[in-house]
């Protein structure tokens, strides 16, 4: 236990302050500030892989790493659609997920918004539209915001989550 | 030893069970072996060779002509890749299965029926496997004579009336879980029956990330293709794409220079170490260990992070091209990159041996989720999945290519088989590949790092086999004519370990699923394609 506490104590704190990451606080502020705003302070955002090469998930699960650590900007990842302010879909929508994600879109409360993220999802990417994949998420659901990337790191993904709040007001 | 002693031996039973075979053509798919046989020898084959002691690694379907099909199966003994090929008529598409002596072959043979319309004879499952329902049952869309997307495709229905498995009894419920999964990840479709919080049985429906990959891989040039093999599956984007690029170099005799192969493999094993960093702080999170989860995705940011700022992406996509690598190293990136490993091994001292003796990890890792060596070895499992439970392959030590030909390779072996050991096996990993990135990186070959690309003879093919991090990879590419792919199959090593997960999860409790899961980490879209 000691040793536990000892390593927590001499890592401290990694969250990037401002003089580390200028770009990320300054964005991280900037998104908190519309949260706040919009969402009563904090967004719930429900993931939706529809076929992605889980790259996109790498960089999404990086986003709560102790470095960007987002849920301090007021954005939490949960459970179930039904929690969900707005979708982030990954991937081309597969054809064998394309009733999943309208579903998974129906069981999301309105207002509601869907973030395409990665290339994939905003025009089709590598895979585009074949006998197996619907190609962009708009082909499927409707989108409110794109974030390109193959994948989109996560400093791109928090550039679009601020963007998709800023368009919507 | 040498490569291929054991042939003979394997050939004489071939010819005791009256199984005609050629091997004429064998130096075409040099370092592996070709031999072509009759259909009906296919199934006898794989009896013959299952006495040989091979494991079963891959199948795929080619269409030759307007009126042909070839099946092509590997098979593995000792790191020598053995390719066995057979010739079926489209109007008589019947050929013995591999599934009563491997049942690796269980699923690769239902995809490719469901993708050319060969019927396994024997095959002891006759539900579909990759296809749902976005193609009618003898849509076949990898035949030439269907277009990349029908101009009639309406919307997809969901796959509602998959037969399961069904358990009945007093007290036994049913859980279905997926597609669309709880956390950040990839999509599939687990259906469990149980008992009070017991696991009786798993079912794993996956195909739900299918893309169409081996049908637009059709007609790519070698460059737009080893894109396409690096997005197969985002994880493992180094390790497909070599394996694409091995391929199509082997077909286009094109040499990598030296110092290309070594940087290869200095991205590989930053790709590996990068996934177990990830993966071990995963697996500690599901058991609610949320210390090593934030302490291991610390590790991996910073590893990830120096990919971008050297190598310019931060998991490494598409910097393997064929012929060698997009950029070269300077002295001051090894001088970084040595020093980033001395950092990181430091920090592992230090956090490695506190999962070791923390007794609340050790409760739910040990003796959780135990895959049994002799189901290991029936299974035919891969990577550290199999290293974790008896099963001493590496291609990088055994088949041993370059640049790993000149290098000291280890590769731990436990036989416990529960998550713990999976665990361990990748904790061991990260040390060897240390071990392997600091013999890379002090005597980097000097030289060019791409070969000038030469266009491929029209047929010719190559086979790719590739250590990546979650195991074995298979590669096969055909090109056609105008230096463009014909054919394209790459065998994840998710297809042998998926099976895995079915068995080791018998009788452990719902609740440790998760973290079974994670121990196994298979991929979906490697797997689906």
């Amino acid at each position: 236990m000691l040793r536990i506490l000892n390593k927590i104590r001499k890592i401290g704190i990694i969250t990037e302050a401002a003089p580390h990451d200028a770009e990320l606080e300054a964005l991280g502020i900037q998104v908190k500030h519309h949260i706040d705003k919009l969402f009563c302070g904090s967004l719930a955002i429900r993931a939706v892989d529809a076929g992605s090469c889980n790259g996109c998930e790498l960089e999404i699960h990086a986003l709560n790493n102790p470095y960007y650590d987002v849920e301090r900007f007021g954005i939490h990842f949960v459970a179930s659609p039904r929690h969900a302010d707005a979708l982030l879909v990954t991937g081309p929508v597969s054809r064998h997920m394309e009733a999943a994600l309208k579903r998974t879109y129906n069981a999301t409360p309105a207002p509601k918004w869907v973030i395409a993220c990665g290339d994939c999802a905003c025009h089709g990417g590598e895979f585009g539209v074949s006998y197996a994949s619907c190609g962009a998420v708009e082909n499927v659901i409707p989108v409110d915001v794109t974030i390109p990337g193959c994948p989109p790191t996560p400093t791109a993904l928090l550039g679009g989550l601020l963007l998709a709040m800023k368009q919507s007001q | 030893m040498s490569r291929f002693d054991w042939l003979p031996e394997l050939l004489a039973r071939c010819e005791d069970q009256l199984i005609p075979v050629s091997g004429d053509t064998a130096r075409r798919l040099a370092p592996a072996h070709l031999i072509v046989l009759d259909p009906e020898g296919w199934g006898r084959m794989a009896k013959v060779a299952r006495e040989q002691g091979c494991h079963w690694s891959a199948l795929w379907v080619e269409q030759t002509d307007a009126e042909t099909l070839q099946a092509n199966a590997v098979l593995v003994f000792r790191g020598d890749y053995l390719m066995i090929r057979t010739g079926l008529p489209l109007t008589n598409l019947v050929l013995p299965s591999h599934t009563p002596w491997f049942p690796a072959a269980n699923h690769p043979e239902r995809h490719a029926r469901d993708l050319f319309g060969i019927v396994f004879s024997d095959h002891p499952d006759h539900r579909r496997w990759t296809r749902h329902l976005a193609w009618s049952e003898d849509g076949y869309p990898l035949r030439h004579n269907k277009p990349v997307c029908p101009d009639d495709i309406g919307e997809t229905l969901p796959d509602s009336n998959y037969p399961f498995f069904q358990a009945q009894g007093a007290g036994v419920y049913e859980i279905p879980v997926g597609p669309v999964h709880a956390g950040i990840i990839e999509p599939g479709h687990f259906r469990f029956q149980a008992e009070g919080e017991t696991v009786l049985n798993l079912e794993i429906r996956l195909g739900y990330t299918h893309k169409g990959i081996e049908k637009i891989a059709e007609g790519r040039e070698p460059g737009t293709l080893a894109r396409l093999a690096g997005r197969l599956s985002g994880d493992s984007t180094v390790a497909h794409t070599w394996a694409a690029c091995q391929a199509m170099e082997r077909a286009a005799d094109v040499t990598p220079p030296p110092r290309a192969q070594a940087i290869r493999a200095v991205f590989a094993e930053r790709e590996r170490i990068a996934n177990h960093l990830g993966d071990i702080g995963a697996i500690c999170n599901d058991v609610g260990f949320t210390f090593a989860q934030m302490q291991f995705s610390r590790l991996r940011e910073d590893w990830q992070r120096v990919n971008q700022s050297l190598f310019g992406h931060r998991l490494l996509m598409d910097r393997i091209v064929p012929g060698g690598v997009l950029r070269d190293l300077t002295s001051d990136n090894t001088t970084l990159l040595q020093e980033q490993n001395r950092t990181l091994r430091g920090e592992l001292e230090t956090l490695l041996p506190i999962l070791d003796d923390h007794p609340s990890l050790e409760d739910r890792l040990l003796g959780t989720g135990i895959l049994s060596a002799e189901t290991a070895i029936t299974l035919g499992v891969t990577g550290f999945v199999g290293k974790a439970s008896g099963i001493d392959i590496d291609l990088r030590r055994d088949h041993c290519y370059a640049p790993y030909d000149r290098l000291i390779v280890d590769s731990p072996c436990l036989q416990a088989g529960d998550v713990a050991a999976r665990l361990q096996v990748r904790a061991t990993e990260i040390h060897h590949s240390f071990d392997l990135l600091t013999q890379l990186l002090t005597d980097l070959p000097e030289g060019p790092v791409q070969a000038e690309w030469q266009m491929p003879a029209a047929g010719s093919e190559g086979l790719g086999m590739v250590e990546g991090w979650r195991g074995e990879i298979v590669t096969h590419v055909r090109f056609g004519t105008d230096g463009r792919v014909a054919r394209f199959f790459p065998r994840d090593p998710s297809w042998l370990n998926w099976p895995a997960l079915e068995q080791l999860i018998h009788g452990n409790i719902v609740p440790d699923f998760p973290v079974c899961n994670k121990s196994v980490n298979g991929s979906y879209s490697g797997h689906d394609l």
